[in-house]
């Protein structure tokens, strides 16, 4: 099973088996990160999934599509390069040990 | 048959000719004036009867499981809303009113109207209008504490979207009263041929003519939604004859929604003690407490879609031009979903619901209807200290939407 690394704002660190096929967002909101709040459900349209993909992460993910782009424009916290919306990351095999940090607000 | 007296085996029989082997027959009528007064006994009824059931009545089935409810949302393509989302099938009977180009179209045709409604109602826009919405919510509170006892409905739930809705849209003062009337009318249209819908269409001819009239480019004050929608159309993105036709979606499913949803929590507010005390301990809590609202009472309870060819659900054989009935609010309470599901509980975590939709239609204006759930109830749990429920409550009865009629209360400042 593919690990993903969540890093809290507080530095607090929480590693979780996530099964292929569900999205980032997914993996947080079954295994209780709260910091993810996701409230249209992952239909892409509410921007509080937004997280900061580690590393050279993020040049490995499916790049973003327009809607995602546009969306992360309206995000709470601030957005940076590594900016994305953990709804529309989908795991694969390859993405094992795929490190993302979370804003400290979504809202 | 009344509604209270369903119980697990009541209103469910068997199979008939004509509908598929082992479906579950109901003869519950889910547009009924009773099933309204209290639907929930008998959404339990029907969640548990199977994953499908069909309607005697109205000759349809329906989905009440949230497992079902999702699937059938998140498949536009096999369960299509361009026959309508309500009974009514467009390839059999002429439509109302010009059909929807966002509610009642189907990718790829929707893809390009929706994008352009949600740019206009994006976060981005969100953040601009929240300092403002606020504000707003925050005057309105106060004038209620100055005057201690009101009606909830009347005076906050409509009050509230009533005085920053129509000006974020752009709407001109004069005719708002016909807002209301017209979004009800809507959602009544979406029921079967009964006493509510027809009475609603029966009446619609001036609040028609209202809509039509403020949907146009020189009605719509700069700045707003609506002129925003229109500047879409001069970007290519959508015609100039299809601008008009999104900013009446705003007109239709902007208002009654969002005074449903406000009303919803307010009622949760003041029948549940303990959760207004935790709200009020942490108001950072609103914007939840407003979502597990919309989960709790799910003021839009139905919709419908249409099948586009033989499929299966759940493995039961449905045939093509087949309308299903997915109960939303049913899904909301699905205890094979939701632990605790009769239970109002502001911490909840309620992402997954599907108050709003889910998939490709899901409400474009949840962002609107969230800030202003969330201005209210924080503006509530910082400035009230107790909400009590003064006199007689009242249900307002429509095929599509619940709500209140009336709800008497008397506040305290904190």
């Amino acid at each position: 099973m593919p690990v993903i690394t969540f890093i809290h704002s507080d530095n607090r660190s929480e590693r979780i088996d996530a099964s292929a096929g569900d999205s980032v967002m997914q993996v947080a909101t079954t295994h209780g990160v709260d910091q993810i709040v996701a409230e249209c459900g992952g239909n892409a349209m509410c921007a509080t999934c937004h997280v900061y993909v580690d590393g050279g992460w993020i040049a490995r993910l499916v790049p973003m599509s327009e809607e995602e782009d546009e969306l992360l424009h309206g995000v709470a916290a601030e957005r940076l390069i590594n900016s994305r919306l953990s709804c529309q990351i989908r795991i694969t095999p390859e993405l094992d040990g795929l490190v993302v940090r979370l804003p400290d607000r979504q809202i | 048959m009344s509604a209270t007296g369903f119980t697990s085996q009541a209103g469910i029989g068997h199979a008939a000719a004509g509908a598929s082997a082992g479906v579950p027959q109901s003869d519950i009528d889910p547009f009924s004036i009773e099933f309204f007064e209290d639907p929930h006994p008998a959404h339990e009824v029907l969640r548990e009867a199977g994953p499908v059931v069909r309607f005697d009545k109205w000759n349809v089935y329906g989905v009440a499981r949230y497992a079902e409810v999702h699937a059938v949302l998140n498949d536009p393509l096999t369960f299509c809303s361009s026959r309508g989302v309500g009974l009514s099938d467009f390839a059999k009977e002429k439509a109302w009113r010009p059909q929807s180009i966002i509610l009642e179209a189907d990718p790829p045709e929707h893809t390009r109207t929706r994008a352009v409604l949600s740019r206009v109602l994006s976060p981005t826009v969100m953040k601009q209008l929240r300092g403002s919405f606020v504000a707003a919510a925050e005057s309105r509170v106060d004038e209620l504490l100055a005057k201690g006892s009101f009606d909830a409905i009347v005076d906050l739930a409509e009050a509230y979207p009533l005085s920053v809705f129509p000006d974020a849209l752009g709407l001109k003062p004069e005719g708002r009263e016909n807002l209301l009337p017209y979004a009800s009318l809507v959602f009544n249209s979406f029921g079967p041929p009964n006493q509510l819908r027809q009475d609603a269409i029966e009446r619609s001819a001036p609040h028609q003519a209202y809509v039509a009239e403020q949907c146009q480019r020189e009605n719509l004050a700069p700045g707003g939604f609506g002129a925003c929608i229109h500047a879409r159309a001069d970007a290519g993105d959508i015609t100039a004859a299809e601008a008009p036709l999104l900013v009446r979606s705003l007109l239709s499913a902007g208002l009654d929604t969002t005074v449903n949803g406000i009303g919803a929590a307010v009622y949760c507010l003041a029948r549940f003690p303990e959760q207004w005390a935790r709200l009020r301990s942490d108001p950072t809590l609103a914007r939840n407490a407003f979502e597990e609202a919309v989960r709790f009472e799910s003021p839009v309870q139905t919709f419908f879609r249409t099948t586009t060819k033989d499929v299966e659900i759940s493995g039961v054989p449905i045939g093509e031009g087949e309308k299903i009935l997915m109960f939303l609010a049913a899904a909301n309470r699905d205890p094979r979903r939701w632990d605790r599901p009769d239970e109002y509980d502001v911490t909840r975590k309620t992402s997954g619901h599907v108050g709003y939709g889910s998939g490709v239609h899901m409400c474009v204006g949840q962002l609107v209807a969230r800030l202003e759930g969330e201005a209210v109830l924080s503006a509530l749990a910082k400035r009230v200290g107790t909400i009590e429920i003064s006199g007689p409550v009242t249900r307002r009865f429509n095929n599509t939407l619940r709500g209140l009629e009336s709800l008497p209360v008397s506040i305290k400042p904190a």
